[in-house]
């Protein structure tokens, strides 16, 4: 690409460096040949609890494992 | 972390009732310009703990920890230190080799010793070691470049992986599938997307085969 302009172009789309770099990492990632390509995507993946809160009080927590899904 | 907290306030209000002149004269010094006798620690913050707690050793400060660079040497060295990091491991850590080709938004850049200080942020690409006949290759998916006057070079990416890793039948695939997202696309934000993967997958493409 172009890289003489002032802005590249995924940046004029909107998107930051963090999504763009994750974006080439993701794509990078998922051309490894196999027993790596489980192991890096494996490497990616994030756990979290979500708490709802009603009426002042926190509902069943929730548990979640997926692989990070990157967005802006 | 509180601990310059004062000292900060104070610069921030000399500051703003005399010049900003005072400001330009607290510079913090370059990588290469910190002082090597860091082991004692900050002078002032010592001799205060000793008038409060003259029985207890004052706390070390990271700093301390961190073991110093050399300064730039007078005569060009003739091995690049290299540091080479992921978010997941050190893949070169001070390793000393003859030259690196990195691929810099600007296009594959060599870095030999003595290499003038630049900060270059990196597309995906071909990143080259070179150490005598020996040549390790990785392709890495995006990052930075620092280069330091001293012959250090510290080079970060998101994602590296050895060439030999990478297979070239997923790479046909997502070459023909992002091409035709591109053609397809409607929205800015769906083509820069597709023209991300059409320049990653054309880069690991041309790094296979070049």
């Amino acid at each position: 690409m172009a890289s003489t302009a002032a802005v590249p172009f995924w940046r004029s789309a909107g998107m930051t460096y963090i999504t763009y770099s994750n974006i080439c990492a993701n794509l990078v990632r998922n051309c490894l040949k196999e027993p790596y390509k489980s192991e890096a995507v494996s490497r990616e993946k994030v756990h979290f609890s979500i708490t709802k809160w009603a009426d002042g009080k926190p509902q069943k927590p929730s548990i979640r494992r997926e692989k990070l899904v990157y967005v802006m | 972390m509180f601990r310059q907290v004062a000292y900060r306030l104070l610069t921030r209000s000399t500051t703003t009732t005399y010049s900003a002149g005072a400001a330009a004269t607290v510079r913090r010094p370059y990588s290469t310009e910190v002082s090597t006798d860091a082991s004692s620690g900050d002078s002032a913050f010592v001799e205060a703990w000793k008038k409060v707690a003259p029985n207890i050793d004052p706390p070390k400060t990271p700093i301390q920890f961190m073991e110093p660079r050399p300064p730039t040497p007078s005569t060009l060295p003739s091995k690049l230190t290299v540091n080479f990091v992921l978010p997941y491991a050190a893949e070169l850590s001070k390793a000393e080799v003859d030259m690196v080709i990195v691929p810099a938004t600007t296009g594959q850049m060599g870095i030999l010793p003595g290499h003038v200080p630049t900060i270059a942020e990196l597309k995906p690409g071909l990143l080259s070691v070179h150490e005598g006949n020996d040549v390790k290759k990785y392709f890495i998916s995006s990052g930075f470049a620092f280069v330091h006057s001293n012959s250090y070079a510290d080079i970060m990416a998101v994602e590296a992986v050895p060439l030999d890793r990478i297979d070239p039948a997923q790479v046909q695939k997502g070459l023909s599938e992002f091409t035709q997202k591109l053609n397809s696309a409607s929205t800015d934000l769906d083509k820069a997307e597709a023209q991300i993967g059409v320049d990653v997958h054309s880069a690991l493409n041309s790094a296979l085969t070049g």
